[in-house]
């Protein structure tokens, strides 16, 4: 019998057609995507990928807010698509909680940001009885490392971004969720802040228990928080497996390639050879690729990956979609 | 020889709505030098002024932002002179051609509904007496050395992916090939692949046209790959100023010791900490050091003396009392 | 009041637009106060000069100009008003079904939408004009122009929506739990009403213009005094010609002003409802956001 496991995504796709009439054009967001978060363990898994990968996509698909177009989200063996909308609102939004990219616009310019973290707490019944609503929250802006006092009757002009985004974690936090969606959270957040946000993840998931999954496309942030990470490549996961061997040591093409372009805050390290952007990284094309979609810039492209489209060959603790790892050769 | 050089500037943002007087003390008491033939960065979080400074720097003075005292001086052709003063009709002869700008977002440049060969005409027609053939060729050549292909000049901006476009932009702002370039920003808005690629165009172009590079962003990776010299600003003032390798091993003012400490490297997995609290409100800066809320030595002392920024050694500035007493402290 | 009092004092545009409209509105509750009936006629005192009795003089008719343009002033004003409520009553219904449920419904009500836009309203309401002719009350012309007037409004509305739908803090609050309708409550109605209420403005603005124009050119009720009324009658009389320009004068100097208050208020209301720069004037203490 398969171990339950918290998240379990297969063959997930989500075909958009944009257009209409005669120009119609299929972009296919996300491409049979399949990963899986293990119960029982909490764990921080990295969707990791650049503009067009399909990462924001796939976040709102697991999310319930986007219907696929094929394959299944099973969140404890329940399937998210096929929840009835109250269900959704009475069970399965208090399990699984977003954060967002904009900490600004998390929040309503007009309202008092307060107002979300009393919300949520009424909404969900989540105050314990003999506990008023005002504790249990201060008691959440607690663990992110903000007080009531700080931020109670403030609007979100009146905070700084690194303030509004813990606020942001804390708003989730407050149904006890054993699953927290944050879309790209620090990409916004000033870079003396920012590791303050990262390693609050890391306290979530080992004081707290809670898994998160962590969309980003920073890989340095990624190395150093996660565990798993998923490389998204115009919408087909291309490497799968622990953040430290893939990023250590990584197979893919497209994923040697991000290495080496991340710069390293070193003077020492700077780059010396020089990289050469070719033409066919105009997106639209890629999409529509026959065979593997990174064969056009792929240095070390071979005849059959014009015409095949890789599947996931597991190899050294990882899966890779390419052809160089088919285990039958 | 410094080809720009900034004296004790102060600008700030003086709004007035609806009653409401506000003033905010962008850039404050600022001296920076920039030699020839090297690429200054300026770093610094976000509401730390330095996309204000580069503003001023290259004269795009508009309300609600005012300058408040300093002076700006240019040193071209061997003479020199205070831009600040200047008209702008006596600035424009400079701009494009001796100064250009390159922008956070390409948008800003490019004229959405004319083709980049319309574009470049105008700027260089602007600038330069050419005719339009020449023009084109001379911007075909250039496209060419970076690596675009001819197609791009008769395409319209948003045919173009957004890593082409920044690359476009930089064409334009270095066709002249002036002797002073200002970024902001040039790579935030794009991929990691495409930012590597915008990154060692902006060194290469640097080092043949041997011009002055002044480039602001907050990533401090950035900085570390592509400039010769630092300066980190921390809420409206200079804080520390030295040469990149220096600055990144041995950094000496607290909050840059705290940003190079927090920096996530890939093959490093242990613990880092962020620096606590958070950048003070521009319209009411702490008196003293504006640092010293957030620093862990901050004495009596600076929370009522402005440190100043003092040399401990090869060019390497520092504006903290404690540091500069002690000439090297690691916390 | 303190949002009318900020106004007032650093807001000129909102300043003198506001004024001017006060001045417009006594106009037009002085005609309670009328000592002249709206359609009283006497002939021996046709046709005078403005004097301390009769402030702007009479009319070929015997009316006393100036207690006319009171009631002219006060119609016009009652008509312009029926059309803007029912117009932006009509426009935000139809935006808030069309924004929000979107689909079907959606396409069904943009389609509708479309084609009123495309109606040429002038060569309509020159035609029904004509038709109801001696029928038309200021109620029903009311209801004519706001028919009319709801399709460009709309569309205005069902965009603001789709955009804030969009917006992360709609997701934020369905994740804290939010029913749909306290969403719209809550998150969106603090962008919208302020929106709506700028735009009703522009709704008064287009009712007075049309009523005019189809008054001055004889297609209503030219037994009710309106201002269109009123310039209709003075150019019938040939008021022009004979230089009586107490006549005409009055009632085109009243539709300026109204509509150059109306403007001027619509303009300086929505720039203080603007999102953004109500953020400016929150409190002290807020960091502002310079780079």
């Amino acid at each position: 019998m398969a171990q339950e496991k918290l998240l379990r995504i297969d063959d997930l796709t989500k075909v958009f057609i944009t257009g209409g009439g005669f120009y119609r054009s299929r972009v296919v967001a996300v491409n049979d995507a399949s990963f899986s978060l293990k119960s029982g363990k909490p764990e921080i898994f990295t969707l990791a990928g650049e503009s067009g990968s399909g990462k924001t996509t796939l976040a709102r698909i697991i999310l319930g807010l986007i219907e696929p177009t094929k394959g299944s989200v099973k969140y404890k063996n329940r399937e998210v698509t096929q929840i009835s909308k109250k269900e959704k609102r009475s069970w399965f939004m208090k399990e699984v909680q977003p954060i967002f990219q904009n900490p600004f616009e998390t929040f309503s310019p007009l309202k008092k940001v307060d107002t979300y973290l009393y919300d949520t707490v009424a909404n969900y019944n989540m105050a314990k009885i003999g506990q008023s609503v005002k504790e249990y929250v201060n008691e959440k802006l607690g663990v992110v490392g903000l007080s009531l006092e700080e931020v109670e009757g403030r609007f979100p002009n009146e905070l700084s971004g690194g303030q509004l985004q813990r606020m942001s974690v804390a708003r989730a936090l407050l149904t006890n969720p054993s699953l927290i969606i944050a879309d790209e959270p620090v990409s916004m957040v000033d870079a003396s802040l920012r590791m303050s946000i990262v390693n609050l993840f890391k306290d979530l998931r080992d004081d707290l228990g809670v898994s998160v999954i962590y969309i980003t496309h920073d890989l340095a942030t990624s190395y150093y928080v996660s565990d798993m990470i998923a490389i998204m490549f115009r919408g087909i996961i291309v490497e799968l497996g622990p953040v430290q061997k893939i990023l250590d040591d990584p197979f893919h093409p497209y994923t040697q390639l991000l290495k080496k372009s991340i710069p390293e805050p070193d003077p020492e390290k700077r780059w010396t050879e020089e990289t050469k952007l070719s033409l066919s990284s105009m997106e639209k094309k890629e999409f529509q690729r026959e065979g593997c979609k990174f064969a056009g810039r792929c240095p070390q492209a071979m005849d059959i990956c014009t015409s095949l489209e890789p599947e996931g060959f597991f190899v050294d603790e990882r899966t890779v979609k390419c052809h160089l790892y088919n285990n039958s050769n | 020889m410094p080809i720009v050089e900034a004296k004790d500037v102060s600008a700030h943002y003086i709004t007035n709505v609806y009653g409401i007087e506000r003033e905010v003390n962008a850039v404050d008491n600022v001296s920076l030098s920039i030699n020839k033939n090297e690429i200054l960065g300026i770093a610094g979080e976000s509401g730390c002024g330095k996309t204000t400074l580069l503003k001023v720097l290259f004269k795009m003075i508009n309300p609600p932002l005012k300058i408040l005292g300093g002076k700006v001086e240019y040193n071209l052709n061997n003479k020199k002179f205070d831009i600040l003063t200047l008209s702008d009709e006596g600035f424009r002869h400079i701009r494009w051609r001796n100064a250009s700008y390159i922008p956070q977002g390409s948008m800003n440049v490019l004229n959405p509904v004319r083709r980049i060969k319309s574009t470049f005409r105008d700027f260089v027609g602007t600038h330069c007496r050419m005719g339009k053939r020449e023009i084109d060729e001379m911007a075909l050549e250039h496209l060419n050395d970076l690596s675009l292909p001819p197609q791009v000049m008769d395409a319209y901006p948003h045919q173009l992916s957004g890593g082409m476009r920044q690359r476009v932009t930089i064409a334009l702002a270095t066709i002249l090939k002036p002797d002073l370039i200002f970024a902001d920003e040039p790579t935030t808005a794009l991929d990691v692949i495409v930012q590597r690629v915008v990154i060692q165009l902006m060194r290469k172009i640097q080092s043949e046209e041997k011009s002055s590079l002044l480039i602001v962003t907050h990533d401090m990776a950035i900085q570390a790959n592509l400039t010769d010299r630092i300066a980190i600003m921390y809420a409206g003032k200079i804080i520390e100023e030295g040469k990149t390798k220096e600055i990144f091993k041995n950094p000496i003012h607290y909050y840059t010791q705290f940003l190079v400490g927090s920096l996530p490297k890939i093959g490093d997995k242990s613990h880092r900490i962020s620096i606590p609290g958070s950048p003070p409100p521009l319209n009411n800066p702490p008196p003293g050091c504006r640092f010293h809320e957030r620093c862990p030595e901050a004495e009596e002392h600076c929370k009522q003396e402005i440190p100043p920024l003092i040399d401990v050694g090869d060019g390497h500035k520092v504006a903290c009392f404690k540091c500069t007493a002690n000439e090297r402290v690691v916390v | 009041m303190t949002v009318l009092k900020d106004l007032f004092l650093h807001d000129r545009k909102f300043r003198i637009g506001f004024i001017i409209i006060i001045l417009i509105l006594i106009i037009a509750f002085l005609s309670f106060i009328s000592p002249y009936e709206p359609d009283e006629r006497s002939m021996p005192r046709k046709n005078l000069e403005p004097s301390w009795e009769h402030w702007l003089g009479t009319n070929a008719t015997g009316q006393d100009i100036f207690w006319i343009l009171t009631f002219a002033v006060r119609n016009s004003l009652f008509v312009a008003l029926v059309s803007a409520l029912i117009s932006r009553c009509i426009a935000m219904v139809n935006g808030l079904f069309s924004g929000y449920i979107g689909g079907k419904t959606d396409r069904v009500l943009s389609t509708l939408t479309d084609s009123f836009i495309v109606v040429p309203r002038l060569p309509l309401l020159i035609l029904l004009s004509f038709i109801f002719k001696d029928n038309i009350t200021l109620l029903f012309m009311g209801l004519l122009l706001g028919f009319l007037d709801w399709a460009w409004p709309s569309k205005r509305y069902r965009s603001q929506i789709l955009s804030l739908k969009e917006r992360e803090f709609t997701f934020t609050a369905i994740f804290s739990g939010m029913k749909t309708p306290k969403v719209i409550y809550k998150e969106h109605f603090p962008f919208l009403i302020p929106y709506m209420m700028a735009d009703i403005i522009s709704g008064f603005l287009w009712a007075i213009g049309m009523e005019i124009t189809l008054s001055a050119l004889g297609l209503t009720n030219l037994n009710i005094s309106t201002i269109g009324t009123m310039i209709y009658w003075a150019n019938y009389y040939q008021s022009m010609l004979q230089g009586r320009w107490n006549w005409l004068g009055p009632p085109i100097i009243a539709s300026i002003l109204t509509v150059l208050s109306l403007y001027l208020l619509s303009d300086s209301i929505g720039a203080f409802l603007d999102p953004r720069t109500k953020l400016k004037r929150i409190m002290g203490g807020g960091i502002i956001r310079c780079q």
